[in-house]
């Protein structure tokens, strides 16, 4: 497939390789934010092929993972709902809310359906007038051009049947959040490409600046993976700590002004609760007052009900590169893919359940 | 869906199951002599006896059985009754065994279109005949609406064994060759990109095809079988992960080896899914010694039209394991994943 | 987030409101919104996520990482590394 398997090439690769091997001296840990980065790095085991002296820490950027229980119960409520349709992006299904999770749902009989596209949804809404549609609007800055869209058009076109239920979280501010934590032994970061084709990435510098980090706008395939970490580990040798794009085929700095424009019609900032990490200020979007009658929160009167984590999911630590996820005492034990206690260990690229899954020795990582 | 099929005169294509085709009398009759007989007449059902007699060749014999409860019913390049025909037949095959006999039980649901029910029925004549296996015993039953998803099926197969080799993982050996017979993921693939909500346009077909073809010649042409294992849902990696535990030995594959063609590359990338895990109903992987491979490899690409691959080999370490090489050259463990996969937008 | 596919324009219907077209990726195809790349032409490639164009891929950068080593090497030679 064309601008993907030239980005698998093994011989660029190696050169790759080769080249951090030379220029890498010092002991650097580097955080990449987005799930599918991380996605990468697991599946073809980049991390072996690299100098000991790299560490990778998965960071918090997979929405399954930070999604707050409380959402997760409240979508599970609405699901469980008779009359209504529940639509969601496929990754939510088995992260486990304070009791089950949507795939129980469906199981016991509720309309839960996997659409691949917040419009599937819409359509949904058009062809069943009788029913309640609710899409469950996870992610990142990446998703929110489509997630508003989705809320644009059922109100320009008076769709009465459809609402979503929102929990959309931003990357700057959890960036932040973990360079502020006084145990924080980040050096560079790979911001997330996708996310930064939408919204650009002047965010960053003032970042990189305050923090003194590098940070490398990085793509997802393993070569993009690979020059994002040369471009990072040369900062870091020479001392810089500056904003570089490696995954300039997408990324412009300013970023996708007509999806900036649709977000800001339907969406505002707000603090939003990460799963594992608690509350971080203005880290989320909203959907605005003007659109309210399309917020499945004021649609279904639903009551936050605030439930604690198992205590034995630390979650939040290893979403934020402090612990490794050997380093948890439930780790493939109680808590496995089969019966996960925490979302990294449900989603494919959440830190646990991709060291759980493809490390050839469970412990040593 | 729309199609074209010879529904027997006496029924006309609004006609539906109702319970009574299910009870015994009447009704029953009917369905076996307007719908059943004529697509499946042979010595053995025509005798209308509660079993069937029959002879085998040999007393090696393998027996298998299956049931088949997939949605949707009708996919691009199959449907359920060719499922459960190649399905168990395949499992008689990956045992060395010709297909002989089927039996051939259905659960309907109250309600399910007969012309839909002819279709598939057709479809299960066609497979079998093909290869000479006779139905020779069969039941069915109907279920309240609501209490069955369409149709259900449940086929089971004897077949016999006609040569010396014994084909099984307990015969898996250190340095045996794995041979996979083609591409992989078309089956659950091109079922995933019909779903409601997904709606890819693509005209990939599932691979559900019958393997005894391409393993009788392997027999016929001496090859030294180890072992056999066809790949059905949870993909590659199953099969090869079972291999891996009932034997007790390491399998070490190469991903750049390994086949799959651009439109199923293309599924998965856009869902977020593995091909390495992707559902098959036509492909499988045989064990056999090291001067075998080569000659492994003509045969099924010939037979089967296929580009069958040489993508690994067993090993002393990694035991219980299934060890993968990636494009890039690293290393990474091919475990089972629980369920099934789901498309991600992460 | 994550999930974005390369893909080449083949149909925009300019009538639909938001834009609308289809994006071939590798021989599959599937309708996609191209309201985020409205310059966008048949030919172009664009990068989807969630059935929406997110940024139309620039021809010219994707040889970059492909660039980027030989330029490294060019620059270690002229500083006598």
């Amino acid at each position: 497939m064309k601008y993907i398997d030239e980005y698998r090439n093994s011989e660029i690769a190696k050169r790759y390789i080769d080249e951090i091997w030379r220029v890498c001296k010092g002991n650097w840990m580097i955080m990449e934010v987005c799930g599918g980065q991380t996605h990468t790095i697991i599946r073809f085991n980049i991390d072996e092929v690299l100098p000991k002296n790299i560490s990778f820490v998965h960071g918090p950027g997979c929405p399954v993972c930070v999604t707050p229980l409380e959402i997760l119960d409240k979508a599970i409520e609405i699901a469980s709902m008779p009359n209504v349709i529940f639509c969601s992006f496929g990754d939510m299904l088995r992260v486990p809310g304070s009791k089950k999770d949507l795939f129980a749902v469906k199981e016991e009989g509720g309309d839960v359906r996997i659409v691949y596209s917040p419009l599937d949804a819409l359509k949904i809404a058009i062809k069943n007038p009788d029913k309640e549609v609710v899409f469950f609007g996870i992610g990142f800055e990446t998703t929110a051009p489509a997630n508003a869209m989705a809320v644009y058009q059922a109100k320009r076109m008076g769709i009465k049947n459809f609402s979503m239920l929102v929990s959309h979280v931003l990357v700057p501010p959890v960036i932040e959040a973990v360079l502020k934590s006084p145990q924080n032994r980040i050096n560079g970061f790979l911001a997330a490409g996708h996310v930064c084709t939408v919204m650009g990435y002047k965010d960053y510098e003032e970042i990189a600046k305050k923090y003194k980090v590098p940070i490398v706008v990085t793509g997802f395939e393993p070569l993009d993976i690979l020059q994002g970490v040369l471009m990072v580990v040369k900062q870091l040798e020479e001392g810089r700590y500056e904003v570089e794009n490696q995954y300039t085929r997408s990324v412009r700095k300013e970023g996708n002004i007509e999806a900036q424009k649709i977000i800001d019609e339907v969406f505002e900032i707000t603090d939003r609760t990460w799963r594992g990490m608690g509350v971080i200020p203005l880290s989320g979007y909203k959907i605005r007052e003007n659109y309210r009658e399309y917020d499945a929160e004021f649609r279904f009167s639903l009551v936050t009900k605030y439930v604690e984590e198992p205590k034995d999911c630390i979650s939040g630590l290893v979403l934020q590169g402090i612990k490794k996820p050997y380093e948890c005492p439930a780790f493939g034990n109680k808590c496995t893919p089969d019966h996960p206690l925490g979302a990294p260990m449900v989603s494919s690229e959440g830190a646990c359940a991709a060291y759980y899954n493809y490390k050839l020795n469970r412990v040593e990582g | 869906m729309i199609f074209e099929c010879n529904v027997p005169v006496n029924f006309d294509n609004n006609e539906r199951i109702r319970l009574g085709h299910g009870g015994g009398g009447r009704l029953t009759n009917n369905l076996i002599e307007k719908v059943f007989k004529p697509i499946f007449s042979n010595e053995y059902l025509d005798k209308l006896h509660d079993g069937a007699v029959i002879s085998l060749p040999s007393s090696k014999i393998a027996f298998s059985t299956d049931s088949y409860v997939i949605s949707p019913i009708f996919f691009p390049g199959g449907d359920i009754g060719k499922l459960s025909v190649t399905g168990t037949i395949n499992d008689l095959a990956m045992c060395g065994a010709r297909p002989m006999f089927l039996s051939l039980s259905l659960i309907i649901e109250e309600g399910f279109e007969i012309p839909s029910l002819v279709k598939i029925l057709n479809s299960i004549k066609e497979v079998s005949q093909k290869l000479g296996v006779n139905i020779v015993t069969g039941d069915t039953k109907v279920v309240n609406k609501g209490k069955g998803d369409k149709i259900y099926i449940n086929t089971t197969g004897i077949g016999v064994i006609e040569h010396n080799l014994d084909i099984s993982p307990q015969n898996v050996r250190v340095g045996d060759t794995i041979v996979l017979s083609g591409d992989i993921g078309r089956h659950g693939a091109s079922i995933m990109a019909l779903r409601e909500g997904i709606e890819l346009e693509t005209t990939l077909e599932s691979d559900c095809q019958e393997l005894w073809t391409a393993v009788s010649s392997l027999i016929d042409e001496g090859i030294e079988i180890h072992c056999l294992r066809d790949l059905t849902r949870g993909g590659l990696v199953s099969a090869l992960n079972e291999i891996a535990k009932t034997s007790n030995l390491g399998i070490f594959v190469e991903e750049s080896e390994i086949p799959v063609i651009e439109e199923v590359r293309a599924i998965c990338e856009i869902l977020g899914l593995d091909p390495l895990y992707v559902a098959n109903e036509g492909r499988f992987v045989a064990f056999v010694p090291d001067n075998y491979a080569q000659r492994t490899v003509e045969i099924i690409s010939n037979v089967m039209g296929t580009t069958a691959r040489v993508i690994g080999k067993v090993t002393e370490d990694n035991r219980g394991k299934v060890i993968m090489k990636s494009l890039i050259g690293s290393t990474r463990l091919l475990d089972m994943v629980s369920g099934e996969q789901l498309p991600r937008i992460c | 987030m994550c999930l974005g596919v390369p893909g080449r324009v083949v149909e925009i219907n300019y009538d639909t409101n938001p834009l609308m077209g289809k994006v071939d990726f590798g021989g599959v195809r599937r309708e996609v919104c191209l309201e985020y790349v409205p310059d966008v032409k048949i030919g172009d490639y664009v990068i989807v996520h969630v059935g929406f164009a997110i940024s139309k891929l620039d021809e010219e950068e994707a040889e970059s990482v492909f660039r980027y080593l030989d330029e490294m090497n060019k620059i270690s030679e002229q500083l006598g590394e």
